[in-house]
């Protein structure tokens, strides 16, 4: 790594002013994304702003409108909550499935979404729940928030704060992890609401999508026999030694059977 | 006597304190004051000609040294890295081997290939330097696979090697020659049935998990160096640094290898790291310390198999088989490693016969370079191809005759009254019971209710498949006289000093080196049972050639049959001696002095004295024949073997496929080996399941990819699939033995076992599992992808 | 950019200066001489490198020094108390569940953070747990068994 200054904020407002001062800050949460870029040299920051001495940014709090989770509440916290399982569920599954036990001890919702991999687990069910996503500024929904490949609605001086997912009547998250990193080759996360259905896919493309058509189906019948027939178009997405773009796309249309599969259980 | 920990008992191991409690010694942990830092540069490209290296902007960043390249080396009379095996092409020309140096000079032939080194006061300066650098590069056209760098036109890595090619070998043992193609010819116009097969074995990354790391300290005042060095045999690269790269004298030199964290063949060779840094230290007169990073692992260490090759079984109408043609080619990379040569050729060849009695066997082997690592051994080495290329044949065959392959094997097994059998391909087989290890790897699976397993799997929509595989390798390299007339370099004999100390405590100082294969344990097992003292009193002594006399180290499964064997010997004589010293002390004649339980006794009376008193009147020679007998007590045997040994074994495995995305569960995995006698059965099993999980690595998820040029694609755990322990069932591993009589030991070694045999095996049961959907072939490794896309297309019907 | 962290190490309070980008694994083994943690990979996946921080297992690779600042940060030389092997320590011996004793330490500290939240872990949930640590020599069937083993132990040391 090359150096750079670390700066301990003591709270969202200061690590905000921090970076927005700055020319070259970059926000540090759980690290787990962050720090190997840096140890590969790809990103140079001059300085990171920790946000985790930050403690209004951390908890899990069950309302009516659904689960609001705080930016630094990490992977293994979700995974573990109780009253999170009992509400939300695809939420702590989801969760469970980031990386391995270590990342998920630090690994951050707020650092997953704001980091926006294109292979990560937490945008689908974001997207899929349609979240809203809370910044020091103004709140983002999902559907605006995840832009492109590590690419949000984010802008500089910007600090996720917390994540409201509405709770949904049914969801389920079936992710094919990449056979070596354990991030999602893909990963469909389908969520039931009395508005309607959203499925999201992660992994797939250069960012997190939503499929309408799978959406519809679903909406006039929710069950894996809907999808019967459909499937995923391979146009666009991605294309490297673990899977080709085919494949890719017919892994869209399983996961996306077993994530309704899931949501029936 | 032994404290319960002689021979045949798992004793639980010795060094396990350290590694438990985190007080291991490993290379990287050993800080000398002073040390300064290297940082290789690398060629970003597969080929290209170094016209110049420019470190000006690099000597000005804050703490470097030095900034070394290929002509200071040059300019200091450094060797080229040296190639330990000859091998003679069919046409009686030697194999082309290029110069090679440790830093370019003039062309660079792989991505990763070094060009210079910086030193300098930290790690990060040297890395940060390095960047700045500015080499010139010319680049030129580049392939990476073999089967590309031998077509017409492809671009000639060295100009020594028309057509990329090192040689163009054929395997025509004494035994046979010269009319082993003819006959084999013959055998196929006259077979009633004929397999062929194209197989690629696929490239892998060794991946010690210890990466490689070199520390080197040349005392000005002394003339003395001392390297630490993850390596698996510290003797052979004093030897090489000695001889052959720095030519300082042996006395001068120390290699340690201290506790190293895994080798799996990686750690043999003598590589340009760790010669750069003993030069870097020698010229700037300070310690010099290089720890690879796992990114660099995959460019700099040496990788193993990469063969393309056609096999061919015929059959007569009995279904015995009449003969094997195998022709393939092995990707030697853009230089040769130390036994690179060797590897796809005298390692491989000789193991094509299998367990079976087929007579006329024909090998051709091209030996091709191309811009990737260059390959070597790893795991194996030589002997899973060759498992891999008779055992899918012979599936293969039983699946075009309709027979069941259990019993397809046992009609060609070699019969244990056919010991010692001499093959066509000119090893010499020591024991064997095959179908005794057939019988119980049947057992052991379950094998008539297969079937029903298989109703169960399909009814929870998933594929169900078995495989079989049958291995015999050869271990305990090497008789030196037959590996010399097939083109070694060097002696494969093995040393042994057991140290009797006054007290009667023992130290054993072996040229074998264990990096997790236990020989701490298992080597004071030997010496308990020998001289019946507690094994708490014995202490294994290894990688350091200051404190050991010579030594070949420890690879091909050789630790326990060659240097267990050295240790046996020197053992006898420390008891021959001993029974001198009882003789004088007993008042009676040493042929009448019998050794057991730890007691010199005179035959046949209660007169006796321990081992203890006979060491200590050793040492204290008061009441001592000095006259006959020299004081002290410690022996050194060097040992060469007049054979291999010859593990061999059944593996079954069972598959379940979902043919939805591909993905292959591993159910079941039962391995029935013979290894002959065994010293720890714990160890030995260990042993085992890290071959099985490595073997399956390769089957299912392990792959060095290029692209065509020569990037590599795999060039970390993001990119290369290591297994896991959620991609691995739990082993069920059992033994048979049938002692080689090439050792008093009766020992044949283990550790290579389940790479070989785990391949094929898993291989054999994806097919098992796909064939109903109509797939026939596929190549390692299985990944969702690959199986994926062989249904896709058998079904599509192509 | 130096500055001086300050935390819990085995029991006892350290402080040591630092600069920002310094990995906690750096520190650990270059300034307080704990070599315990080994570096076996440069993309967090080997999980060579885990010890506890604040009482779960982290990656001591891909964790800034400065982060641990006014931590607790436990190694695995600070497992074994008083000179007794800890029960996963003990099973690891028994069941011979290191070969070369690389992966060894990170093994071992990732396996006391699974029994201390699941005390009686089955097959699948171990195997599940040491996704994040990588082993070439043991192909992990003796771990898998030592991790088991030690549940029962300290199973049998509570009750």
């Amino acid at each position: 790594m090359r150096e750079f200054n670390y700066y301990r904020a003591g709270s969202v407002r200061d690590a905000a002013k921090r970076l927005g001062a700055s020319g070259n800050a970059m926000l540090l949460a759980g690290g787990m994304t962050l720090l190997p870029a840096l140890k590969m040299r790809l990103n140079e920051p001059g300085e990171l702003i920790d946000l985790a001495g930050i403690d209004e940014l951390r908890g899990v709090k069950l309302t009516r409108k659904g689960a609001h989770i705080g930016a630094t509440t990490t992977h293994a916290e979700v995974a573990g909550n109780v009253e999170l399982r009992a509400a939300v569920p695809v939420l702590p599954h989801a969760a469970e499935s980031i990386g391995d036990p270590q990342v998920r001890n630090r690994g951050t919702l707020g650092g997953s979404l704001a980091n926006n991999d294109p292979a990560a687990d937490y945008p689908a069910v974001a997207l899929a729940l349609g979240a809203t996503i809370f910044t020091n500024k103004r709140k983002i929904s999902a559907d605006d928030f995840f832009v492109g490949m590590f690419e949000t609605a984010l802008g500089r001086g910007e600090v996720v704060t917390q994540v409201l997912f509405p709770k949904p009547q049914r969801a389920g998250y079936a992710k094919f992890p990449n056979p070596a990193t354990r991030y999602a080759l893909v990963g469909v996360c389908v969520a039931q609401f009395k508005t309607g259905v959203r499925v999201a896919v992660t992994g797939a493309g250069a960012s997190v999508y939503r499929l309408p058509e799978f959406e519809d189906a679903l909406d006039a019948d929710f069950s894996e026999v809907a999808l019967d027939g459909l499937t995923a178009s391979a146009a666009n997405l991605n294309d490297d030694m673990h899977a080709g773009a085919d494949y890719r796309a017919h892994l869209v249309s399983v996961m996306a059977r077993r994530a309704v599969s899931l949501a029936l259980d | 006597m032994t404290g319960g920990m002689g021979i045949g008992v798992s004793a639980p191991r010795t060094e396990d304190r350290r590694f438990i409690t985190g007080r291991g010694r490993y290379v990287d942990d050993i800080n000398l004051r002073s040390q300064q830092y290297a940082w290789f540069v690398r060629s970003p490209h597969p080929h290209a000609e170094v016209r110049g290296v420019d470190a000006a902007d690099a000597l000005k960043m804050p703490g470097v040294t030095a900034v070394l390249t290929g002509a200071d080396m040059q300019a200091d009379d450094i060797g080229p890295l040296p190639v330990a095996w000859g091998i003679t092409s069919r046409d009686g020309s030697p194999a082309f081997e290029p110069e090679y140096p440790a830093l370019a000079t003039d062309r660079v032939r792989y991505v990763g290939n070094p060009v210079a080194v910086v030193v300098a006061e930290s790690r990060t300066q040297a890395r940060d330097a390095a960047e700045m650098v500015n080499v010139d590069y010319e680049e030129l056209e580049s392939m990476s696979s073999a089967t590309a760098a031998m077509e017409e036109g492809a671009p000639l890595i060295h100009e020594g090697a028309p057509g990329n090619m090192c040689f163009d070998w054929e395997w025509l043992p004494a035994a046979m020659a010269p009319d082993a193609r003819s006959n084999t010819d013959k055998a196929f116009e006259e077979a009633a049935h004929v397999v062929s097969l194209e197989l690629v074995n696929n490239r892998l990354a060794p991946n010690a998990m210890e990466p490689r790391a070199s520390l080197a300290d040349f005392n000005p005042a002394t003339g003395q160096l001392t390297l630490y060095t993850t390596s698996q045999n510290p003797h052979v690269n004093r030897l090489l640094l000695c001889t052959a790269t720095l030519k300082m004298p042996e006395h001068k030199v120390r290699v340690v290898a201290p506790d190293v964290g895994g080798g799996f063949g990686s750690k043999i060779y003598h590589y340009a790291e760790e010669l750069t840094v003993c030069w870097a230290s020698r010229r700037l007169r300070v310690p010099v310390k290089w720890t690879a990073e796992r990114s660099e692992s995959f460019l700099a260490d040496a990788q193993g198999r990469d063969h393309v090759t056609r096999v061919e079984l015929a059959l007569d109408a009995d279904a015995h088989f009449t003969g094997m043609r195998v022709d393939t080619v092995a990707n030697l990379g853009g230089w040769l490693s130390a036994f690179g040569p060797a590897i796809p050729t005298v390692f491989y060849a000789p193991l094509l016969a299998g367990v079976y009695r087929t007579p006329n066997i024909y090998v051709t082997v091209k030996g091709v370079f191309t811009n990737t690592t260059p390959t070597d051994a790893y795991r194996g080495a030589g002997r899973p191809e060759a498992c891999y290329a008779v055992e899918r044949a012979v599936d293969e065959a039983a699946v075009q005759i309709g027979m069941d392959p259990a019993e397809l094997r046992r009609r060609n097994f070699i019969q244990p009254d056919e010991f010692p059998y001499q093959s066509p391909v000119g090893q010499l087989y020591d024991s064997g019971d095959f179908e005794g290890c057939l019988d119980l790897a049947r057992e052991l699976n379950g094998y008539e209710e297969f079937a029903e397993r298989r109703r169960q799997s399909q009814a929870r929509g998933k594929l169900r498949g078995r495989g079989m595989c049958f291995y015999i390798e050869a271990c305990g390299a090497a008789p030196s006289q037959a590996a010399g007339q097939l083109g070694a370099r060097a002696g494969l004999y093995e040393v042994a000093t057991v140290r009797v100390h006054p007290s009667g405590s023992v130290q054993v100082l072996t040229g074998a080196h264990s990096h997790g294969q236990s020989h701490e344990t298992t080597f004071a097992q030997i010496v308990a049972e020998r001289l019946g003292i507690d094994f708490g009193n014995v202490e294994i002594v290894h990688g350091d050639t200051g404190e050991i006399p010579f030594g070949m180290g420890t690879y091909g499964s050789r630790s326990l049959a060659v240097g267990g064997t050295a240790l046996y010997k020197a053992l006898d004589k420390v008891e021959e001696k001993g029974r001198k010293i009882a003789a004088h002390l007993l008042e009676a004649e040493a042929a009448d002095i019998e050794f057991t339980d730890g007691q010199f006794r005179v035959a046949g009376t209660d007169r006796a004295v321990p081992f203890g008193d006979v060491a200590l009147a050793a040492y204290v020679p008061h009441n001592y024949p000095l006259q006959e007998l020299e004081p002290g007590l410690e022996e050194t045997a060097f040992f060469d073997p007049e054979n291999f040994t010859f593990p061999s074994g059944c593996y079954i495995c069972e598959v379940e496929v979902d043919r939805q995305t591909g993905e292959v569960e591993l159910c079941d995995f039962v391995a029935a080996d013979d290894f002959g006698n065994i010293i720890n059965p714990m160890v030995v099993e260990g042993q085992v399941h890290g071959g099985l999980a490595q073997g399956i690595g390769q089957a299912l998820l392990e792959h060095c990819r290029y692209t065509p040029e020569g990037q590599l694609l795999s060039g970390s755990y993001m990119d290369y699939c290591m297994p896991r322990a959620d991609d691995l069932p739990n082993f069920v591993v059992a033994t048979r033995c049938t002692p080689t009589p090439f050792n008093p030991l009766g020992v044949k070694g283990c550790g290579e076992a389940g790479a070989i045999g785990a391949p094929p095996a898993v291989i054999n049961a994806v097919l098992d599992a796909l064939r109903p959907l109509g797939v026939t072939h596929i190549d390692m490794p299985a990944t969702p992808q690959a199986v994926w896309q062989a249904i896709q297309a058998a079904q599509s019907g192509d | 950019m130096d500055a001086t962290v300050s935390f819990t190490l085995n029991g006892k309070n350290v402080s040591a200066e630092t600069t920002g980008a310094t990995l906690l694994v750096d520190l650990l083994r270059n300034h307080f001489g704990l070599t315990g943690a080994h570096v076996g990979c440069d993309t967090s996946q080997c999980g060579a490198c885990v010890i506890h921080v604040d009482g779960v297992s982290v990656k001591s690779c891909t964790m800034l020094a400065a982060q641990a600042d006014g931590s607790t940060v436990e190694t695995i030389e600070g497992l074994a108390a008083n000179g007794e092997l800890h029960p996963v320590q003990q099973a690891f011996h028994e069941h011979h569940a290191l070969q070369c004793g690389f992966c060894t330490p990170g093994m071992i500290m990732s396996a006391v953070d699974l029994l201390r939240r699941n005390p009686r872990p089955s097959e699948v949930e171990v195997r599940d747990w040491l996704e994040g640590n990588m082993c070439r020599c043991t192909g992990y069937h003796n771990i898998v068994k030592a991790v088991r083993a030690a549940a029962v132990a300290m199973g049998e040391q509570a009750s």
